[in-house]
């Protein structure tokens, strides 16, 4: 009975990988695809982990593959915080059809947003 | 006192990882466990004896299911703004407040943040967070912080402060 589930969770986290490397391809500056790369990237791994867990059950591969997803959901956030501050402060601007830039009006001096062509 | 329950946190983490009460891997263990305690033992949190409290443990776990639930959505949304021909974006960074006081409660709920929809943390100065959005709603302040954060916010209040 968990063997089938196990291998869709599976399927559905590979899905949710690719569905984040298409969006890294389609989305116009780094803040948007870091956005889809972080989010899509989390869950699709987190379901392989999950998946790997239930076709193994308590054993040392399954508590290793659970304890692997706990470290991804702490880890991989930071990650993003980390790069999207660095680039940020290294100069790179927003897409030009972004519409707000608190972050750039307070502590960088001036919006960091593309000028329209 | 923090120093030892890190220790044991850590070696705990190495039993489960390894598995086999092989002495090699028992010392092995001891041996690393003691140096990331020398290394990391500081940062860890002042008050350890918090997070065995039972009402707090007893939030965590109505948390993550909450939390499990905010990242499918998350990622149907970003899935359907990818596959979208025209690409509905409409991008910035906007500033909100946070009500939360203790740092643990802050690094989580910036990590929350980031894996819901749309929404991800950029910068933490003091009480508030510059969140960038990738569908802005809402520019101002508070309405901001009442739309992004307070769905976390009430629960990570429980478990944290």
């Amino acid at each position: 009975m968990i063997s089938p589930v196990g291998w869709i969770i599976i399927w559905i986290g590979i899905l949710f990988n690719l569905l984040g490397t298409v969006g890294l391809v389609r989305f116009p500056d780094i803040y948007n695809r870091l956005q889809t790369s972080t989010k899509c990237v989390t869950l699709g791994s987190f379901g392989l982990m999950i998946g790997i867990f239930l076709l193994h059950g308590f054993s040392q591969t399954g508590i290793k593959a659970l304890i692997c997803g706990a470290f991804l959901l702490l880890t991989n956030p930071v990650g993003a915080h980390a790069l999207m501050k660095g680039s940020l402060h290294y100069g790179i601007k927003l897409w030009k059809e972004s519409i707000v830039d608190r972050y750039g009006t307070e502590k960088l001096g001036g919006e960091q947003i593309e000028e329209k062509s | 006192m923090k120093y030892i329950i890190y220790f044991i946190i850590g070696f705990g983490l190495w039993l489960l990882l390894t598995l086999s009460t092989n002495l090699d891997h028992i010392i092995a263990g001891i041996i690393v466990v003691f140096l990331g305690t020398i290394l990391f033992g500081g940062y860890f949190t002042d008050k350890p004896q918090k997070f065995l409290q039972p009402h707090r443990l007893f939030w965590l776990i109505i948390y993550i299911p909450v939390f499990i639930w905010y990242m499918i959505k998350a990622n149907l949304d970003v899935a359907y703004r990818t596959l979208h021909p025209q690409r509905p974006l409409k991008p910035g960074i906007v500033k909100i407040k946070t009500i939360l006081k203790s740092d643990t409660a802050k690094v989580f709920l910036a990590n929350s943040i980031t894996l819901t929809p749309g929404t991800m943390t950029v910068d933490i100065d003091g009480d508030y967070l510059y969140i960038h959005w990738i569908y802005v709603q809402d520019t101002d302040i508070d309405a901001a912080s009442k739309i992004i954060a307070r769905p976390f916010e009430r629960f990570l209040r429980r478990i944290f402060d």
